[in-house]
């Protein structure tokens, strides 16, 4: 096995860089004569704006530029894109907000875009917004989700009836019906998921350089896919893509927020053009409170039907999802994953029912999971609820209700056809990691020291890489070093390890000659990008299929120079070799040679160049086993994760060592919502949560050490037998840590906490038990 | 005092004098990034929580957010750039690309001067005591296991030399 071969943790590439502060983010751009832009928002959750005057800011020291929405409008620039296409409950059109960059009369949250002011420095521009004077009459606001869709509620767009955007049916609703008339339990519950924020350690930035010469838009941006990027952009400001270049260097940290565009980066373009000087704009983390868009949070009513044996006859979920104040890309997809509910259960019948609506708040989009770690907690809740109800063993329940190997591919009652796991194997292996037989000692011995120690099992599933396309180029250059070029985008992964690792494999190259590229959409001839656990299955195939390609061609180059026929060649290790001659070629030989076309067969074109595009519209069903161990401390109610295990199953498993960093971040972040992370508003739709002062995230001290283990079950939907692995960590984590909390206070007859269990909740839960 | 008023200051950065006149009230990390270029010290909250912006000031660490460029006056600064061209934490950066303790990078200066500052104080080396000292800076990716495992690994081979 090669040094790079697949299955290898090999070290990444992109950190000896990394480590020496060596990085490119967005902000680290310094361009000639770069101005600064400041974003003026909305200090109201709800308000018409009565005038804006901007004489005294435009006067102030150092002020290049003071956009407003009638500048915007001016522009004649388009709205940001809004997704269509979806139904109401009615069978109408979903409703499709306006998203100028900056609006004019209306703001509909507390950080909505007012102004966007441009100085000298940062400090001027800053400066000169406050002197802005705007004339806002303040509206009702609505921010809760379970609020919005009352009768009566405030209305967020004025000809939006309800606040309702869409609704979403998954399921069969009579077979589930009937499937409840006939149980012997129906087990209940309302869950209240919280909103949270995706706080990447990198805040949000962007430069905008137009260029008057040549007519031509540059964006120095943060993303996740750089070519989309730029045909969103190229539709706001109304030109033809290969006018707009999108630049993209270290990402620090996506999870989905930075996925789409937002209003400052049209914006630091306008402000370009305007004052033809490049415009840089870094939102500061209070902005990143305010201004990103934010993730999770709906209201879900599920119940699950058994019978007398604890077989899954059905379920219903009904779900409230709030959009935020504008609909956002990726939304739709949300609801789109909740067939994640089925969970890895044989239920045969199911019916979800969601309705999206618009409140006064951020606007939403994916974050970390997008809809599956929502689905996933639901799920693994109810079955830990039901099994509570029916006195079963929650592993025993679960074992119970598994689809097995043999029954694959199995197409559930809610949306998706799994193509392969081995669900029981994965928990009973993760059952002997996390000891389980001998936990009762533990919570006994916790129980002395004045802990309630609890044990939590979670067994996840839910779909990666949903279909769609990837490109990946590989590009020798005459002496026969390469450059990797690759469609998708890196924030923090590590695609070019494992691509680098992958084409170095194939073709036995030294990664030290290699170089990656990504992000720039003047260099990558096709992509899609990141999101959904999709970039190891669809840029890793799009890249094996590249290196096929070359393999090909190189041999047909390798056979003419030996004057062999291309069927006497072989290729291994970087060499060209056949049985027929002692004469070797090495690949970088025949890449020289393919950079001189007097040395290939006629009609051959020079250039040993390949570019591939994996296209599949089978998706891949990534699933594990999660079991969390927590002690509460009695009189405070604080929370210490004591023991953490997962087995998951990936597919084949590319690079263990980015593997487990991809599932341990994961978990973090479920466990982050789970335990602490809330994005709270107060009545009025103020932002409470406006800092880090006031968002707990884990630190190093609230983490605990986590036992990763793979059993690994390659799908065969792609070449390589991947399965997506950046959001599985987060799906498995919010149940199995609830689960753990839950287990823990039982003993005091707690049947439920909501997210997130912060000490006070949990005090207050132990507090309501003892009182009966 | 005018907001825009600005001072000469006179420190060392990196080991190397450097003179300067600055906004008095730049901070003390925008000045290193955005005057000296050295871009390797982030900003992830400006407000001392998340330790992106570590730096260290006459030996011990600062946050770069909430000391003013002024305040640097006279000092020694010494940042990720200057740390590892010293080749003083060259066994941890090698261990953080081994263990692969960072993702996208961006937390990842701040925690390497906070280690180093681990080491300098000479806690012993249990995985408590990483923790409990590298929890002033957040790191959103890696979930922190692998990056205690780095601190750790190092420390005993420092221990073991
Ligand atoms: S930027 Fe200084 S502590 Fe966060
Ligand atoms: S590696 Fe991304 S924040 Fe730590």
């Amino acid at each position: 096995m090669g040094e790079f071969a697949i299955g290898q943790g090999v070290p990444r590439f992109e950190d000896p860089r990394l480590v020496r502060g060596g990085g490119r983010y967005v902000d680290d751009v310094a361009l000639p004569r770069m101005a600064y832009g400041y974003v003026l928002r909305s200090p109201h959750a709800h308000a018409r704006i009565r005038s804006i005057d901007t004489g005294k800011a435009k006067a102030a020291p150092g002020v290049l530029a003071v956009l407003t929405g009638s500048d915007w409008e001016a522009a004649g620039w388009r709205d940001l894109p809004v997704p269509g296409g979806m139904k109401r409950r009615d069978g109408s059109p979903s409703y499709k907000p306006r998203f100028p960059a900056l609006v004019k009369d209306r703001v509909r949250w507390v950080g909505d875009y007012v102004a966007f002011v441009v100085g000298e420095t940062l400090h001027q521009a800053a400066d000169a917004a406050e002197l802005i004077e705007i004339d806002y009459e303040p509206l009702p606001a609505v921010t809760a989700t379970a609020n919005a869709a009352v009768p009566g509620a405030p209305l967020v767009w004025d000809d939006c009836p309800g606040n309702v955007c869409f609704a979403r049916f998954e399921g069969d609703k009579t077979a589930t019906d009937a499937a409840f008339a006939r149980a012997d339990h129906i087990v209940k519950h309302r869950f209240v998921i919280n909103r949270v924020t995706a706080a990447t350690m990198e805040p949000r930035g962007a430069v905008g350089d137009y260029n008057v010469a040549d007519g031509r838009y540059t964006l120095y941006a943060v993303l996740q896919r750089a070519q989309g990027y730029r045909a969103e952009l190229a539709q706001v400001l109304g030109v033809p893509e290969s006018m707009v270049r999108v630049v993209a260097g270290d990402v620090g940290g996506s999870f989905g927020m930075k996925s789409a565009i937002f209003n400052e980066n049209p914006l630091t373009l306008l402000a370009s053009k305007l004052i033809g000087r490049p415009v840089k704009w870094t939102g500061t983390r209070s902005e990143a409170f305010l201004g990103d868009a934010q993730g999770r949070d709906n209201v879900t009513d599920a119940e699950l039907a058994l019978d007398k044996d604890g077989n899954f006859l059905g379920l219903r979920v009904k779900s409230l999802v709030n959009a935020g104040a504008y609909l956002q890309p990726g939304m739709p997809a949300f609801t789109g994953n909740l067939g994640t509910l089925a969970g890895v259960y044989k239920t045969p019948a199911s019916h979800v029912d969601v309705t999206v609506v618009f409140s006064n708040t951020n606007p939403m989009r994916p974050y970390r999971g997008n809809g599956r770690p929502e689905a996933a907690y639901v799920i693994e809740r109810m079955v830990d609820l039901a099994a509570d109800e029916l006195g079963l063993d929650p592993y025993e329940l679960r074992r119970l209700n598994m689809i097995p190997p043999e029954a694959m591919p199995f197409k559930t009652s809610v949306t998706f056809t799994y193509d392969c796991g081995e669900f029981e194997k994965s928990m009973d292996i993760a059952l002997k990691m996390a000891d389980v037989n001998s936990f009762e000692k533990r919570r006994a011995a916790a129980r002395k020291r004045g802990k309630l120690r609890g044990i939590g099992l979670s067994f996840t599933i839910e779909r990666a890489a949903a279909g769609g396309f990837e490109g990946a180029e590989i590009r020798f250059d005459r002496s026969g070093t390469v450059t990797l070029v690759s469609g998708s985008h890196s924030q923090g992964q590590g695609h070019e390890t494992v691509f680098k690792q992958l084409v170095c494999d194939r073709l036995g190259l030294d990664p030290n000659e290699v170089y990656y590229l990504q992000g720039d959409t003047d260099q990558v001839f096709f992509g899609e990008g990141t999101g959904g656990s999709r970039s190891a299955t669809m840029a890793g195939s799009a890249f094996h299929l590249a290196s096929e390609k070359i393999v090909v061609k190189a041999t047909q180059i390798a056979a003419h120079l030996l004057k062999l026929e291309a069927a006497d060649i072989n290729f291994a290790d970087g060499i060209f070799s056949s049985a027929k001659t002692n004469q070797t070629l090495t690949i970088q030989e025949v890449a020289r040679a393919a950079a001189d076309p007097s040395k290939l067969p006629k009609d051959m074109e020079a250039g040993l160049v390949s570019n591939a595009v994996f296209d599949t519209d089978t998706q891949n069903f990534p699933n594990g086993c999660h079991i969390c161990e927590v002690e509460i401390d009695e009189d405070t109610g604080e929370v210490e994760i004591v023991d953490y295990n997962v087995v998951d199953d990936v597919g084949t498993v590319l690079n263990p060592l980015l593997l487990h960093g991809q599932i341990d971040g994961g978990i973090a972040q479920g466990l982050g919502q789970v335990l602490m992370e809330d994005i709270r508003f107060d009545a009025d739709g103020q932002l409470l949560t406006g800092s880090f002062m006031d968002y707990a995230m884990p630190r190093a001290r609230n983490t605990p050490a986590f036992h990763v283990e793979s059993n690994p079950v390659p799908t065969k939907t792609n070449p390589l037998g991947t399965k997506g692995a950046g959001e599985a960590g987060c799906v498995g984590a919010m149940p199995a840590v609830a689960n753990a909390l839950v287990d823990a206070l039982s003993v005091l007859g707690v049947k439920h906490v909501e997210m997130p269990a912060t000490p006070e909740r949990i005090w207050r839960s132990i507090q309501e038990a003892r009182a009966g | 005092m005018s907001l825009e008023e600005t001072l000469a200051i006179e420190l060392t950065v990196n080991g190397e004098r450097v003179e300067s006149t600055v906004p008095v009230r730049q901070h003390l990390v925008d000045f290193l990034r955005t005057e000296l270029g050295l871009t390797g010290s982030h900003i992830g909250c400006e407000h001392g929580i998340c330790g992106a912006c570590s730096v260290r000031v006459d030996g011990a660490v600062v946050r770069g957010c909430l000391m003013l460029a002024v305040q640097a006056d006279g000092a020694e600064v010494v940042t990720i750039e200057g740390l590892t061209d010293s080749g003083e934490i060259a066994d941890l950066q090698e261990m953080f690309v081994e263990r692969n303790a960072l993702q996208c990078g961006y937390c990842t200066p701040g925690m390497l001067i906070t280690a180093a500052e681990l080491f300098d104080i000479g806690l012993p080396a249990s995985r408590e005591n990483i923790r409990e000292f590298l929890s002033g800076n957040f790191c959103r990716c890696t979930g922190y296991h692998a990056i205690v495992d780095a601190v750790e690994a190092t420390l005993k081979q420092r221990l073991s030399r």
